[in-house]
């Protein structure tokens, strides 16, 4: 199965990845209509202390304690892509506080939303790794080396 | 090889898909005395409030019992457990054979004893879809709801009812809100949010007695205040129901006592959930943790031992304690222990638009305790991993992350675990 992979020494901390993943979840129109003078809401996040820079998004665990402790059963795996139901989420954040990569983030919609590996919007090819410049966000089924 | 569950919550269906990892042959049944498809307990309030409905409410799909080849028996209690002929015994006298049983079968609300109250006839507890049921119909514009109790189960309670009622007033002999889960700060905080939402409080006081005068209820505070109401409900604790181990001959405490892989002290009988008493692994100490994801890794835990071919079980259940709960749209996420001492070093702070964060840092183990944050939980988890990993931290990693939650407090070999390979290893 693909997965992002994230290599930080190749990230420049661009955030474009932010952009493109926020706009493909607001239906992939034109990014500068879309977003101009919004505050994004993207499922991957990039981190950047002014020396190093990497983003983070959903790993898809094999043991995903998001699912797991998840109180509506919102949350399920579906061909190895964690996955949540916005229909029976309430948003009581069991999955915020159980993700040990931050990777669940409230969502503008009073739920909460994560990566899907965008196949709720662009079909399947993650808008992030499609246009990172410096292809420092890979979707790949091979692990990157370290 | 055949399974015995009773219990039909989070940790009975954790149990289930436990079993089904290891195998699709094995028979289960599913014995509940609840006459419901498998529902998420803690939605009863959402349902009040209008936030979810009998099918959204559902914790997994209609074809659940199907897909996963369970003979579910709903509307039937067991009543007794017999080790040594390996059955469980139902209401109508029927015995059931196992090879392997788990126990699920949750907590009961406790109601203590108070003069006047066999006098209330519409007293009732919250915690299950019964309850809700009955009070969406019983309650009326013009009630006025009393609560005992300001924990969990009660707030919901009156936040559920809020928008139905005409009052709701919470009464509890603790002198803050939330007292199991949150230190005197943060408890102030969520009161003072709930009662600017319209929920009344009488803390730190207790019904001395209940009496009926002119078509209304009425409870006698200890501090001499008297509240008229209508309906009584009754949320100041649970206990677990421990008791078909215990009379089996297993060894029970507050709850059932399990080890990591939720087996009880009877031979193939293991225990999870709300019915059990188990390791808090932040803190060392064993306590009844009454919560769904804990509930749902332990029975899953136990489903994988249960079904393990030559006893390998793959997975065990390491909880701590950990909330997340919201009331009116403000959001309260915490883990771990709040202890106290010389070598814990506590960090306060409220961010003057209603939001708070507290950590408890252990300076003896380098590491953190507990937290609680109010609002912010953008990255909350990256602290439970800490408090559940016993991670230890140099300070300056600590303030690192106390200002900014992330993976990049951590060293690049173990961000590129994470980052870099297929199935993340934190």
């Amino acid at each position: 199965m693909k997965k992002i992979f994230v290599q930080e020494e190749w990230c420049l901390g661009c955030r474009l990845c932010e952009y493109y993943c926020a706009n493909a979840n607001l239906g992939n129109g034109d990014m500068a209509k879309t977003l101009k003078g919004k505050k994004i809401h993207p499922c991957i996040r990039v981190e950047d202390d002014g020396r190093i820079s990497f983003a983070v998004a959903c790993r898809h665990c094999e043991e995903p304690l998001c699912k797991k402790g998840c109180i509506t059963g919102a949350i399920s795996v579906v061909d190895g892509v964690v996955r949540i139901d916005q229909n029976k989420c309430v948003g009581c954040y069991t999955c915020i506080l159980s993700c040990p990569y931050g990777a669940v983030v409230p969502s503008e919609f009073g739920v909460v939303q994560k990566c899907e590996l965008c196949l709720q919007n662009t079909g399947g090819t993650p808008s992030c790794a499609a246009h990172c410049p410096n292809q420092a966000i890979l979707f790949t089924d091979e692990e990157v080396p370290a | 090889m055949k399974h015995v569950i009773i219990g039909n919550s989070a940790a009975a269906i954790g149990c289930v898909e436990g079993i089904r990892r290891q195998s699709r042959r094995d028979e289960i049944v599913l014995i509940a005395s609840e006459a419901h498809h498998s529902y998420s307990r803690p939605l009863i309030s959402y349902y009040l409030a209008g936030r979810t409905d009998l099918q959204r409410i559902k914790y997994r799909p209609d074809s659940f019992y199907k897909e996963n080849n369970v003979t579910a028996m709903l509307g039937e209690t067991v009543t007794a457990l017999d080790p040594a002929k390996k059955t469980a015994v139902l209401q109508t006298g029927k015995s059931i054979g196992y090879d392997k049983l788990l126990v699920a079968t949750g907590s009961s609300p406790v109601v203590f004893p108070a003069e006047g109250l066999e006098q209330v006839a519409h007293l009732r507890t919250f915690t299950t879809l019964e309850d809700a049921l009955y009070l969406e119909q019983a309650v009326r514009p013009q009630s006025r709801v009393l609560i005992i109790g300001a924990g969990l189960i009660g707030l919901k309670c009156a936040e559920g009812l809020l928008g139905r009622a005409a009052s709701v007033t919470v009464v509890d002999l603790a002198p803050r809100v939330l007292s199991s889960i949150l230190s005197a700060k943060p408890a102030a905080i969520m009161q003072e949010h709930l009662r600017q939402h319209g929920i009344r409080f009488c803390l730190g006081t207790s019904a001395a007695k209940f009496y009926r005068y002119r078509d209304a209820y009425h409870a006698q505070l200890q501090d001499g205040e008297t509240i008229a109401f209508d309906h009584l409900i009754y949320a100041a604790g649970v206990r677990a129901n421990s008791s078909l181990v215990k009379e089996a001959g297993g060894e029970t405490n507050r709850g059932i006592v399990v080890d990591a892989f939720s087996r009880t002290s009877l031979p193939d009988i293991y225990a999870a959930g709300d019915c059990t008493e188990s390791l808090d692994v932040s803190s060392g100490e064993r306590k009844v943790m009454a919560l769904l994801p804990n509930a749902y890794l332990q029975g899953e835990a136990a489903g994988q031992h249960m079904a393990a071919a030559g006893g390998s079980p793959r997975s065990f259940s390491e909880a701590i304690p950990m909330n997340a709960i919201g009331f009116f749209g403000k959001h309260i996420l915490s883990a771990g222990t709040y202890p106290s001492g010389e070598e814990i070093e506590v960090f306060e702070e409220e961010d003057g638009e209603g939001g708070y964060r507290c950590f408890y840092f252990n300076k003896a183990e380098n590491r953190l305790a507990g937290y609680i944050l109010i609002e912010h939980p953008v990255c909350a988890g990256i602290y439970t991993a800490l408090v559940r990993e016993r991670t230890p931290l140099t300070a300056e990693q600590f303030a690192r992350l106390r200002e900014n939650p992330g993976l990049i407090a951590f060293s690049p070999e173990v961000r590129a675990a994470v980052l870099r390979k297929k199935e993340a290893q934190a």
